[in-house]
């Protein structure tokens, strides 16, 4: 094993992805990536339909998904690589979540960490293509992304094809139906019906599907297997996480952190709340406002579960006391509204019913029958759409009716707040309709 | 031999028609624009018949009826 694994040279135990960023302070290109981790274990990843032993690490290290579902990597990876025919890699670099910019951060200064992890991947299950997909519309991103794959490239590193690809942006199209059904020649829109992609999906072939950190992880797995990786985190949920945190904080940013720090202590590391706070907004647009009183709960799927949260993308807002988070939710719930794929029913005209009255609500514009209506197309939403986008934004607006009941009863009683007039907190993207979808 | 059979809709597909929740009200209600809801996805043995003509009516053949995964 190798020896020079982040830990024993001295960087902090949650500080991996980025311990390059954090020693240089620049982009990593390829000669500092090989010089602070060597060439990716190929060999050693070398898989065959019964045995690889890259997956068993990813099982014994307990790796999950950093994209927002948590879900077991070895397990995706066992089912790509018990599927027929060669497999295809897809790194989900789409980060389509507006609050979020973990990705196209950890792209911007270790690019080869993830590209080593998708080449990993890629011998694992057998693949021998990698795509690697981003919106086109980040042309600064698409443009480094490409130099970093030509030095690759020129340097003969790996036997496996890469292939960027620009998508068109738009919220759902980071699901990875939307990913597959886009490279196979469609539109970038959710696909409901089987089959699933890990059995067929991009040119009907096995498709694995991962997000661009989860793949840099991977890439640490696969050079200082599981106990190095099980160093940090906690049992249940090991190793390090990319966190966005944005909102009332001194130094808002993207910050490494391990599973099981407590909320408050990753607002410290972000410079600790610029003022105080009322709320957090978890997960992403389609995530939970959590109340101040929750905010020692750690940072882990199995504690922030009673609570109705998850850490979701690790996206991490701080709403002051002075904001108004209906105006907030009802903001993002126009975006989310505008950016169905307007592909099944109860989301193409239950969601903007709902930001509508979420946005008459917040602006004190109430009528007598508004609660009741808003609860019920609320409760309407989930488990009825081809993805979780509905189930997303249902789950964002019940959970702001929740935290802010005491608001919700001033709206109603007396019409606006005063905070209607601060300046947004929340970056949320016009909600217009995406330009295209293919 | 009943099996545990399960009700779906293909929600893509599904154009609101609703002569699934005319022919089964039992198991489909209607939201207000007309898409169908289903408080309970599982068909008890007594309404798979009428379960498998709601199928057979859907115009656009969004609705199924599978086994219930185990």
């Amino acid at each position: 094993m190798n020896t020079s694994a982040p830990t024993a040279t001295g960087v902090a135990v949650d500080t991996r992805l980025l311990s390059g960023w954090y020693a240089t302070g620049r982009p990593a290109d390829l000669t500092d990536h090989l010089r602070q981790y060597g060439t990716p274990p190929v060999t050693a990843a070398r898989g065959n339909r019964h045995s690889a032993a890259l997956i068993r690490a990813l099982e014994a290290a307990g790796l999950t998904g950093r994209g927002g579902a948590g879900f077991p990597t070895a397990q995706k990876l066992r089912a790509v690589a018990a599927g027929r025919g060669r497999a295809v890699i897809v790194v989900n670099a789409m980060e389509s979540e507006p609050a979020s910019h973990k990705d196209q951060f950890l792209l911007a200064v270790a690019p080869h960490l993830v590209l080593d992890g998708a080449v990993l991947a890629a011998e694992a299950v057998g693949a021998d293509t990698v795509h690697v997909c981003v919106p086109r519309a980040r042309s600064t991103q698409h443009w480094q992304l490409s130099a970093a794959m030509d030095e690759r490239r020129r340097a003969c590193l790996d036997a496996v094809s890469l292939r960027l690809q620009g998508l068109p942006h738009a919220y759902v199209s980071s699901e990875s139906t939307s990913l597959v059904r886009w490279l196979n020649g469609g539109e970038a829109r959710p696909q409901g019906a089987p089959p699933r992609s890990h059995e067929r999906g991009v040119g009907r072939r096995p498709t694995l599907v991962h997000n661009a950190e989860t793949l840099a992880h991977l890439a640490l797995v696969a050079r200082y297997g599981p106990v190095w990786f099980r160093q940090a985190g906690t049992p249940d949920e090991p190793g390090t996480t990319l966190v966005t945190v944005s909102g009332a904080v001194a130094a808002p940013g993207v910050l490494e952190i391990s599973l099981g720090t407590p909320l408050t202590a990753v607002l410290d590391r972000a410079g600790g709340p610029a003022e105080p706070l009322q709320a957090i907004l978890l997960g992403g647009f389609a995530g939970v406002w959590l109340p101040a009183q929750h905010l020692g709960t750690p940072l882990t799927r199995r504690d922030l579960a009673p609570l109705g949260a998850a850490p979701g993308a690790g996206v991490i807002v701080a709403l002051p006391r002075a904001a108004c988070g209906l105006t907030e939710t009802a903001r993002v719930l126009a975006y989310l509204a505008a950016h169905s794929a307007r592909q099944c029913g109860p989301c193409r005209l239950g969601l903007p019913a709902v930001a509508e009255d979420f946005t008459a609500l917040a602006a004190g514009r109430a009528d007598p029958a508004l609660l009741s209506r808003l609860r019920h197309r609320t409760g309407l939403l989930p488990d009825r759409g081809a993805c979780r986008h509905p189930d997303g934004a249902a789950r964002l607006a019940a959970s702001a009716l929740r935290t802010f009941a005491d608001d919700v009863e001033r709206h109603l009683t007396y019409g606006a707040c005063p905070a209607v007039h601060r300046p947004p907190l929340l970056a949320v993207p016009p909600a217009e309709p995406p330009e295209a979808w293919r | 031999m009943n099996r545990d059979r399960t009700l779906r809709i293909d929600r893509i597909a599904c154009t609101g028609h609703g002569l699934c929740a005319e022919l089964l009200p039992e198991l489909v209600a209607l939201d207000e624009w007309g898409y169908p809801v289903l408080p309970q996805a599982a068909v008890p043995a007594r309404l798979q018949a009428h379960a498998r003509r709601a199928v057979a009516a859907c115009p656009v053949l969004a609705l199924r009826m599978e086994h219930t995964p185990r």
